[in-house]
């Protein structure tokens, strides 16, 4: 296991300088002379010198890289040129509702799928079965912006039951923030639960068939207890990567999505600053989410060697 | 495989038929707007914006006074280029790539796959944010995002496939009459392959019109005066009081784009895949 967690490790410490390099050598190119930009199309050539200075920009490129990853070692992300504030603390706000809102979608997915994946297996080639897996072939196919205007529509337009969008906090109370982020959520998560949902019913039926279900079976059990007791568990190993990969998916997706309610969270905080040209703040919470991404796949890998360790000894080979 | 028993096979396989109906329907809406829409592109009349949808506008219009229809019709011409354009560069470097890690082996292999490996770590929105946020929006960078989003994969799934094909007495024998590596995988593994191949095209077409849609909702795609279903939700939106029908109509328009081609993929799995067709 020692030995496994080690080259594990390795690979994750690689991956993520790699993405840092690839961030920080795509942004640099970015055209357009920063300072300029920031002081507007009249700003004298003199100011526009100084803030370039300021900003670094008359030094090498891998003179700031290594500056802004020693920075990223210490949690000194530098200033914000469009908020004026430490990219660090503007970052672990906007993670307050980022953050939350992607484990309330994954909460929403798991419940979703393993719910309809477990029910359509349950009743394979019957109408149940074919009414799960109809509604998840279209769930994959809607786009998750639209189902959240839908749902905007629905309930904030016709029933007025949630606000179309925005974000108080959570001074309000966590009542009120759940609510919300209820929708983005729900959005959120309806696609995942989609393809979840198909994998779980596949890995459940191929469970079905193996022989100790089969022996559970003629000593009596239910299918449902069968289901529950022998075949999840033993689904759950293609089903935990899968949700992993999600939940990497759904961090993601947050740009999106926050955008559609105006939510005042990571991901757009980073589309907002790539219209505003803010550098700085585009480049650390991308490595951010790549680095979530990373640590999520990470995770993943150990918690599949944990379920099935047969995998530790293939890695090691 | 015999393609006349495989077309019959086809045209008894449910998803298949309903994929190809609502393929088709995209793609002659794409075509008919090369040629004739009810009304110009360029139409704007304010006059007669927002109305609701009529005999002479079927949809409606929206708050510039274009007719829904047309936009619509337009819409699909977008999505479909970006789509063939983004598949064609994952499908031809991913391919080509795959293919030379499974001939050539060694450091070679190794270097590609963990190429690979590193790019997943990289969402395909993220990937998408970042090339338009350096190259500036645009359906062109949008087509660059998501193809190079695309080369990984087809890199991954052509290097696995072919590996298993290299491993075949076929291949063994055509080594032992003399033949290259590079004629090798022209003759017998790519032709091997292929089905693999079709089949990825088409989930990753579907992906693709996805991911050309969310970045032009965001403003980062297709760019006006083209039109885009992303761009029409985008701006539905901000009517959802006054003309909430403005934001159901280009989401149905992308939803069976894509439903028409994952049950396309699902039934090209079903009628390509050799174990499948024995079974049956």
């Amino acid at each position: 296991m020692m030995r496994f967690l080690l080259r594990r490790s390795l690979t994750l410490l690689a991956t993520v300088l790699a993405a840092s390099a690839v961030i920080f050598a795509a942004l640099d190119v970015l055209p357009g002379n920063i300072a300029q930009v920031l002081l507007g199309p009249d700003a004298s050539q003199e100011a526009v010198q100084a803030l370039a200075q300021q900003l670094g920009l008359d030094q090498p490129a891998w003179q700031r890289y290594t500056q802004w990853l020693g920075g990223l070692l210490r949690f000194d992300l530098g200033l914000s040129h469009a908020y004026g504030s430490p990219v660090g603390e503007l970052i672990l706000e906007r993670l307050s509702l980022t953050l939350p809102l992607a484990l309330m979608a994954m909460l929403f997915t798991t419940v979703l799928a393993l719910g309809a994946g477990v029910y359509a297996a349950s009743r394979q080639h019957r109408l149940g079965d074919v009414g799960v897996m109809g509604l998840s072939q279209l769930g994959i196919a809607i786009p998750n912006f639209w189902f959240a205007i839908l749902l905007i529509l629905l309930f904030s337009v016709h029933l007025r039951w949630f606000a179309a969008g925005g974000f108080d906090g959570w001074s309000d109370g966590l009542g009120a923030g759940l609510k919300a982020l209820f929708l983005p959520a729900l959005s959120l998560a309806v696609v995942q639960a989609a393809i979840l949902a198909r994998i779980t019913r596949s890995a459940v039926l191929e469970v079905l068939r193996e022989d100790f279900v089969r022996t559970a079976r003629a000593k009596g059990r239910s299918l449902r207890g069968a289901m529950w007791t022998h075949a999840l568990r033993n689904a759950m190993i293609p089903v935990v990567t899968v949700m992993g990969l999600q939940f990497a998916n759904l961090v993601a997706g947050t740009v999106v999505i926050e955008n559609v309610f105006y939510l005042p969270g990571l991901g757009r905080l980073i589309f907002q600053s790539i219209a505003n040209r803010d550098l700085i703040v585009v480049r650390n919470g991308v490595m951010l989410l790549a680095v979530m991404v990373v640590a999520i796949n990470f995770v993943v890998d150990l918690l599949y060697a944990v379920i099935d360790p047969r995998l530790q000894g293939r890695d090691s080979a | 495989m015999n393609p006349h028993s495989l077309a019959q096979r086809a045209l008894r396989h449910p998803s298949f038929v309903l994929g190809s109906v609502l393929l088709c329907l995209v793609a002659c809406a794409a075509l008919l707007s090369l040629v004739w829409t009810p009304y110009a592109l360029t139409d704007i009349e304010m006059a007669r914006k927002l109305l609701p949808p009529s005999g002479s506008h079927w949809l409606g219009t929206d708050a510039l006074g274009r007719d829904v229809v047309s936009l619509l019709l337009a819409g699909a011409r977008s999505s479909i280029l970006v789509g063939v354009v983004a598949v064609g560069i994952g499908l031809s470097i991913g391919v080509a790539l795959g293919l030379l890690a499974a001939a050539y082996k060694g450091w070679l292999e190794e270097a590609l796959m963990r190429l690979t490996d590193f790019s997943f770590a990289f969402p395909a929105i993220l990937v998408a944010i970042l090339i338009t946020a350096v190259l500036g929006p645009g359906m062109v960078n949008a087509i660059l995002a998501i193809g190079l989003f695309n080369i990984p994969v087809f890199a991954r799934i052509t290097r696995g496939s072919a590996q298993a094909i290299w491993t075949r007495d076929y291949v063994l024998a055509a080594r032992a009459c003399g033949k290259g590596r590079w004629r090798i995988t022209w003759d017998h593994v790519l032709p091997n392959i292929a089905a693999v191949l079709i089949v990825q095209a088409s989930t990753q077409f579907a992906l693709a019109i996805l991911a050309e849609a969310a970045l032009s909702y965001l403003g980062l795609g297709t760019q006006p005066p083209e039109p885009s279903w992303g761009r029409m939700l985008s701006e539905a939106q901000t009517l959802l009081f006054q003309a909430p029908r403005l934001a159901v109509f280009p989401g149905v328009a992308i939803a069976v784009a894509v439903l028409g081609l994952n049950l396309v993929g699902d039934g090209l799995r079903d009628l390509l895949d050799p174990k499948l067709s024995r079974q049956r």
